[in-house]
């Protein structure tokens, strides 16, 4: 990140002031059902300006639903959901885009087939001219697209050629370079390490960093403790919908952040049963008294 | 013959540490091979040696007349062809097309006659039932989410039995009546059907109808929002709709954009040929979908181009009458057309999988 401050100067930029401290984003306990069955309950997550809040659990745990909600992919059904201070309720992502709330998927969102210029600018495309002759803006299109991906250390020779035929790693940085230009406020990263190597990996926790020193409020979704702890300022483990762990840095260590991703207390209650069939070792697993790290007031008791 | 070039994986760069970074590290691709990664250029060589075979087979092929009868034939394919096309791209087809020509045409014949009204009433009032007839098909298939394979197959028998069943019942016949001396008929007929004069040759309108509109839907593809959204939609519905472009506009108005094209070819055919027989256009629908296919466009969206099924409306019109021209017995013809869709199908399944490649 050299040469990071020529970049963000997005065409959708909200102006609207954060709320007190940098709070951007705030969830009170919000939940959401999908008919009778209940993916989110309780949940309360707060998003600061450069910080970056990771949000753990395993597979199941409703981590996409939380993702869904804050994106404008679907709507809560229950609590609250604040941007700057004011509760909103999104209808579709381009509501959460303007407010400068950017996701990057899983799948990251992109168009294989379609050039990485085109792709970087889809759905908010630069035009000129007129409306009955208004035309794409190729040749600032291809400029920009460059500039920024420079920007975030990748140089393609060709931006025409298929978004398909980057490597992973790379279609991962085209998609943060896009909604950090795009003017996002609040970066969702879903999972972006999941598919990654060890190295690639690192890359991508670099950009989340640069992500935040440039006053993003990052939300970092993942199932990797350990790469929750290198980057994250707040973390929130997520366990059968509800929240687990909703703790500061300072407050847990990554030895116990591992044990609540690992089902922590429901494995220290388990151990109890575990010890009395033969054969199973649980003098390694933790005591429920091991788990000092304050855990989440939980609504309904599922914990 | 690589054509997606093989992308040096520049991640392993992370940012800022390469003292120098510079383009260049994969090597430019030669001119030939570059051209060969476009999905026109296969359809047009195939079109140019199809074009060549006849020129040679049969003599009379190569007089301006008989070509003048090819162009026109191709047109009145390529013409539905593109719309077609173009919605293919968008990742839905549309089985519905063939049938629609005649429905839009037997709204405003019948319509005209009937009520003895000026013809342009008859024909305003069919654009309006064919971009309703495009407007349900889209919101069908974006409301339930099935393929539109299905929702416009159910649209195609309902047309067809409609087509068959409303025309019996107003006119008594399987056709409906010449409109020729109706208000409005020669003016409307100058717009969808006349011909004019090219160093002897009359050539029909519609050949500069299908070159104006193949101009346009290239230019609306490659060069406008709406164009972006096409490809985006039919490559990959959620990404777009997550990058907030708006799909269920841009489906719905493809589906419409099909509609005004039946709209089109079926003024044609009325006001060239007075009276509309109402159990046509079976089948059509299949021609302008293998038109399409033929001309690059990948049946499961996302890649093609609107100057591809020019060529690849060409190709039909120029095998349909060269084998005419060339005297040999015409049922030779859907072999032919199968084989030619044959080979696009997997030139096209060949370019999908190297582009894609990592």
């Amino acid at each position: 990140m050299t040469d990071k401050t020529s970049g963000t100067h997005g065409a959708v930029v909200q102006d609207s002031a954060p709320g007190q401290d940098g709070l951007l984003v705030e969830l009170r306990g919000a939940g959401k059902s999908y008919g009778n069955v209940r993916a989110l309950h309780g949940v309360d997550l707060k998003v600061h300006a450069g910080q970056v809040t990771c949000v753990l659990g395993d597979n199941g745990a409703g981590k996409s639903t939380l993702i869904k909600i804050i994106s404008g992919l679907h709507q809560h059904t229950e609590g609250e959901f604040l941007v700057d201070g004011t509760a909103v309720r999104f209808s579709t992502p381009r509501e959460a885009l303007d407010r400068g709330i950017a996701t990057v998927y899983q799948d990251l969102a992109t168009v294989p087939l379609m050039p990485v210029w085109r792709n970087f600018f889809l759905g908010s495309e630069m035009t000129r001219g007129p409306w009955p002759v208004r035309r794409l803006d190729i040749p600032r299109m291809k400029a920009t697209a460059d500039q920024e991906l420079r920007n975030m250390g990748i140089v393609l020779d060709d931006l025409e050629q298929p978004i398909g035929t980057l490597s992973g790693g790379q279609r991962q940085c085209v998609a943060i370079a896009r909604a950090v230009y795009f003017g996002a406020r609040v970066l969702i990263l879903d999972e972006p390490t999941a598919a990654l190597g060890v190295k690639q990996s690192g890359v991508v926790l670099k950009y989340i960093a640069a992500a935040r020193d440039r006053g993003l409020g990052v939300i970092f979704i993942t199932h990797n403790p350990h790469h929750a702890y290198m980057v994250g300022d707040h973390f929130s483990v997520l366990r059968l919908g509800t929240l687990e762990l909703s703790a500061d840095r300072s407050e847990v260590s990554l030895e116990e952040l591992t044990n609540h991703m690992a089902g922590g207390a429901e494995l220290a209650a388990l151990k109890h049963e575990l010890a009395q069939v033969r054969g199973v070792d649980t003098e390694e697993l933790p005591e429920e008294d091991d788990l000092t790290a304050p855990v989440a007031p939980s609504p309904e008791g599922t914990t | 013959m690589s054509m997606a070039q093989q992308a040096e994986p520049a991640m392993t760069t992370p940012p800022g540490s390469g003292p120098k970074q510079t383009d260049g590290r994969t090597v430019r691709r030669p001119l030939a091979l570059r051209l060969l990664a476009r999905p026109e250029v296969g359809v047009f060589l195939g079109a140019a040696a199809v074009l060549v075979f006849f020129l040679i087979a049969a003599p009379s092929v190569r007089q301006g007349g008989s070509m003048a009868t090819i162009l026109y034939q191709s047109s009145t394919i390529g013409i539905m062809a593109l719309p077609v096309a173009l919605l293919m791209i968008g990742g839905e087809f549309d089985l519905s097309a063939g049938v629609a020509v005649i429905s839009s045409a037997l709204t405003a014949s019948m319509l005209s006659y009937q009520l003895t009204l000026n013809v342009w009433t008859g024909v305003i009032v069919a654009l309006a039932v064919s971009l309703a007839i495009g407007f349900f098909n889209g919101w069908m298939v974006v409301r339930t989410g099935l393929p539109s394979f299905l929702i416009t197959l159910g649209t195609f028998l309902i047309l067809q039995g409609v087509n068959l069943a409303v025309t019996k019942w107003v006119t008594g016949n399987v056709a409906t009546d010449d409109i020729s001396d109706m208000d409005g008929f020669d003016q409307a007929k100058k717009i969808f059907a006349s011909s004019f004069d090219v160093a002897g040759v009359e050539v029909k309108i519609t050949v500069v109808w299908w070159l104006v509109f193949a101009a346009l839907a290239t230019w609306v593809l490659l060069r406008t929002k709406y164009g972006n959204w096409i490809f985006a939609v039919g490559g990959d519905k959620e990404s777009a709709r997550a990058v907030g472009v708006p799909v269920t506009f841009t489906k719905i108005s493809l589906f419409m954009l099909v509609g005004f094209g039946a709209w089109f070819v079926g003024m044609h055919n009325l006001f060239s040929f007075n009276t509309v027989q109402s159990g046509e256009g079976v089948g059509q629908e299949l021609i302008y979908i293998a038109a399409a296919v033929i001309g690059g466009c990948l049946l499961t969206g996302g890649y093609g181009s609107a100057i591809g099924p020019v060529f690849g409306a060409f190709m039909f019109g120029m095998v349909n009458q060269g084998i005419v021209f060339a005297g040999w017995n015409p049922d030779w013809f859907k072999a032919f057309l199968g084989v030619m869709l044959l080979g696009a199908v997997l030139i096209n399944l060949w370019v999908q999988r190297t582009a894609t490649r990592r």
